[in-house]
């Protein structure tokens, strides 16, 4: 039993805090979020690429570190506390991660090097309508290697170069790579509940799509990708959950009400207590995640399922009690509770909600119990 | 973040294992709280004896007192390894968890060796009377006085919701010696014979229908100054090394209800949409707590990593009852909520899952409060983990015998 980051990792952690405290502080956040014209901070997504982050989990023969899945979710919990207004997550939980689980040799060797060197922005398309992500309601088609149909919201669409896209040839589900840049790709900024992680609508006639990974097999692709990313994601959560319930402390200690401060009182006290409660709870699961993940085993759509399920709870439930404990400051533009609030939504949807994860983890058990 | 044992534990857990399977007797139903039956506190004590002679009882402790000399990892692993057998009951939790590591800590020498190598053996049971029917949560505010009588101190009271005092040979007393100080400084802790004439033990009737618990009344109990545990005025630093102990023995999970019974069960059952285990509003409640119920078994293991290394777990294990009680109740609800009419039965012979979620339900308001309510569970988080201020205290700077009481 060894449950919990090596001190390597705590390392690599305790670094990245630092660095992020140094170079994402929350004027970077609101940055972003104050300008309308900006996607992303560059800067910073060029400093977390010098610090070879984009990398971590890509092999040192694709140019990353090729340190592992647990080094990476570690990074992200650091970055899921800063609120780090950059496409990491498209990049690196769902293009790299699904470039390593489907590419062939020559796709890795073409784009590993270049997503980790920082050179290449990913993003993930595969929703078209309301509701949750199923086959059914892919419209996207491919023929003869070109890709026509509409995705969105596209999170990081508006700024990547390269598009992990799901369409049908021949009526099944397929995966395929498109360079954005290319003839027959248009795309239009949407306006999103967190500005700081920009989304886009992409419109395709007739793009060069590339397959990635067998065609028909597009559907079991993208949830594999998706059960990788959610581990990832929930240590972003977890981070973003833990800044939220400072902040409430803080707050909660400073803040004076009929004569003493307002974390004396109980009404206050439990409901701290209750989002440390679910910050563990959420912690331990993603731990759990985590090491599913290196694993490799048949555990990691459940572990993953269970990690989301429990990540998007805490997060959602940290977000919304900071703000409510900050009372009326929390409300305003000038204080950074709507930050957490808005980043827990745009996390907590972006690789589905936990309402459709419940149900695949209920799903899971069943066929494990029946195994 | 390896989930698996390192081959040092793997090694132990195989060692531990096999002993298991060659000693541990085959008790049928003794965990329902058979202890009133001699025959189950016979099973009890061999079993305890027969750990402790192989150096599996007090696994943590030193093996001159009769413990095991090994690691608080070994002690984990030898509790997950002896849960999977039907063991008998364990009426020595809380002498062995509690009462005995205070007086190693605190007690004099003499007390030491009269009283510590009996209890690994199972031979004496303790029992801790600190709870007071004017004082649950609140146990500084304990009421029984004891009065210094040349070298005896006389002792008159009452006690409440004291685990197995009908079985118990020892009690660890908390007790009023000075009324005029405020409310932590007036108390001293004594050890107590609970066969002594004063001492009189009555089952509490809970609600569940059994009595687990008892009410304990002293009339002039007469004890020497030699069973004072600490000193005189002392009893609330001595309590909180009781306390302190019980929050170092690592817990289990939640027991009774879970998730693979509550699937169980919703499908063998009809809801108006069809077959129960189709239900997607019972679907996502288990969903989430599959998510409560792993984690708290995830987090003993961080717990149980802490103390692999060597290092002081962290406070994340003290989330376990808040979570696992209210999980039992609304899992149960839910239960008998599938059952329908059916859920009113706990008869075993016709409940569905013979009754188990109806036991679960009258079971859980007890989870609920003994050991720390929700709500003080609660505080102790804000406060001692999160470091919020106290509440504003009105007993803290008064005599104690000048504290507003209520009822």
């Amino acid at each position: 039993m060894d449950f919990d980051f090596s001190d390597d990792q705590k390392f690599l952690k305790t670094e990245a805090r630092k660095f992020l405290d140094a170079r994402c502080g929350v004027a970077v956040v609101r940055g972003v979020l104050d300008d309308g014209a900006k996607a992303y901070d560059a800067e910073l997504w060029k400093a977390v690429a010098g610090q070879g982050w984009l990398g971590v989990n890509i092999p040192e023969a694709h140019g990353g570190l090729g340190l592992g899945g647990v080094e990476l979710c570690a990074i992200a919990e650091e970055l899921g506390r800063a609120l780090a207004p950059i496409p990491f997550a498209s990049t690196v939980y769902f293009v790299a991660e699904a470039l390593m689980l489907a590419g062939s040799q020559a796709q890795k060797a073409k784009w590993l090097p270049k997503i980790a060197a920082g050179e290449v922005i990913g993003c993930f398309a595969t929703v078209e309508r309301p509701g949750v992500l199923t086959e059914a309601q892919v419209q996207a088609k491919v023929e003869g290697g070109k890709l026509t149909g509409v995705k969105l919201p596209v999170t990081d669409g508006d700024i990547a170069d390269l598009a992990v896209v799901l369409a049908k040839q021949a009526g099944r589900g397929s995966l395929y790579l498109v360079e954005l840049a290319g003839p027959g790709v248009a795309r239009e900024v949407l306006t999103t509940l967190d500005p700081t992680r920009s989304a886009a609508r992409l419109v395709f006639t007739g793009a060069t799509a590339e397959p990635l990974g067998d065609p028909g097999e597009g559907m079991s692709l993208a949830e594999a990708i998706l059960d990788r990313a959610a581990v990832m994601l929930a240590f972003e959560q977890v981070g973003g959950a833990d800044r939220a319930l400072e902040m409430a402390k803080e707050y909660a200690m400073q803040r004076y009400a009929f004569g003493r401060p307002i974390g004396s009182y109980q009404a206050i006290k439990h409901k701290l207590a209750d989002i440390y409660i679910k910050n563990e709870l959420a912690r331990s699961n993603a731990y759990y995640g985590a090491w599913a993940l290196g694993a490799g085993g048949s555990q990691l759509p459940l572990a993953a399922a269970a990690a989301r399920v429990a990540a998007c709870e805490a997060f959602w439930f940290a977000a919304k009690e900071n703000l409510q404990t900050h009372g009326g400051m929390g409300f305003t533009w000038d204080v950074d509770c709507h930050l957490y609030y808005r980043r827990a939504q745009q996390l907590g949807l972006v690789a589905g909600g936990a309402k459709a994860w419940k149900e695949r983890l209920v799903s899971q058990l069943e066929r494990r119990n029946a195994a | 973040m390896d989930f698996n044992d390192t081959s040092e534990e793997a090694a132990y857990r195989k060692e531990v294992r096999a002993w298991l399977k060659a000693n541990a007797p085959r008790t049928k139903g003794a965990r329902d709280g058979g202890l009133e039956d001699p025959v189950s506190m016979d099973d009890s004590r061999a079993w305890q004896r027969k750990k402790a002679e192989a150096g599996y009882a007090c696994i943590t402790w030193p093996k001159a007192w009769g413990g095991g000399g090994g690691a608080a990892w070994q002690s984990v692993i030898f509790g997950q390894e002896e849960a999977a057998f039907q063991t008998p009951a364990n009426p020595f939790a809380i002498g062995l968890g509690m009462c005995v590591p205070t007086v190693m800590t605190v007690g004099n020498e003499a007390d030491k060796q009269r009283f510590v190598r009996p209890a690994v053996l199972g031979e004496e049971i303790w029992c801790q009377l600190f709870s007071e029917p004017s004082g649950g949560s609140d146990a500084a505010a304990a009421r029984t006085r004891a009065v210094k009588d040349g070298d005896d101190w006389v002792i008159n009271g009452q006690k409440v919701w004291t685990s197995g005092a009908h079985f118990s040979d020892f009690g660890l007393l908390l007790a009023r010696t000075d009324p005029d100080v405020p409310k932590h400084k007036g108390l001293t802790m004594f050890w107590i014979d609970m066969k002594a004439s004063g001492v009189e033990v009555r089952p509490i009737h809970q609600m569940s229908g059994a009595s687990n618990f008892n009410e304990v009344y002293f009339t002039d109990l007469r004890v020497k100054d030699s069973q004072r545990v600490g000193a005189v005025g002392e009893g609330w630093r001595v309590a909180l090394v009781t306390l302190m102990n019980e929050r170092l023995s690592v817990g289990g999970g939640g027991g009774g209800s879970n998730y693979r019974r509550l699937l169980a069960l919703a499908g063998d059952i009809q809801t108006l949409t069809g077959l129960g285990v189709k239900d997607a509003a019972l679907r996502e409640k288990i969903a989430e707590w599959y998510v409560q119920a792993e984690g708290l078994k995830y987090t003993t293991f961080r717990t149980m990593t802490a103390l692999s290394r060597g290092q002081t777990p962290g406070p994340e294990s003290s989330i376990g009852k808040v979570v696992s009680a209210t999980l039992m109740q609304d899992m149960a609800n839910t239960a008998l909520e599938l059952e329908d009419q059916f859920g009113i039965i706990s008869d075993p012979a016709n409940a569905p899952l013979a009754g188990g979620f109806q036991t679960a339900l009258m079971n859980a308001p007890g989870l609920r409060i003994a050991g720390g309510t929700d709500e003080i569970l609660r505080n102790i988080i804000a406060e001692r983990v999160l470091g919020l201020p106290q509440d504003v205290r009105l007993d803290k700077d008064v005599a104690f015998k000048d504290i507003p009481t209520g009822r």
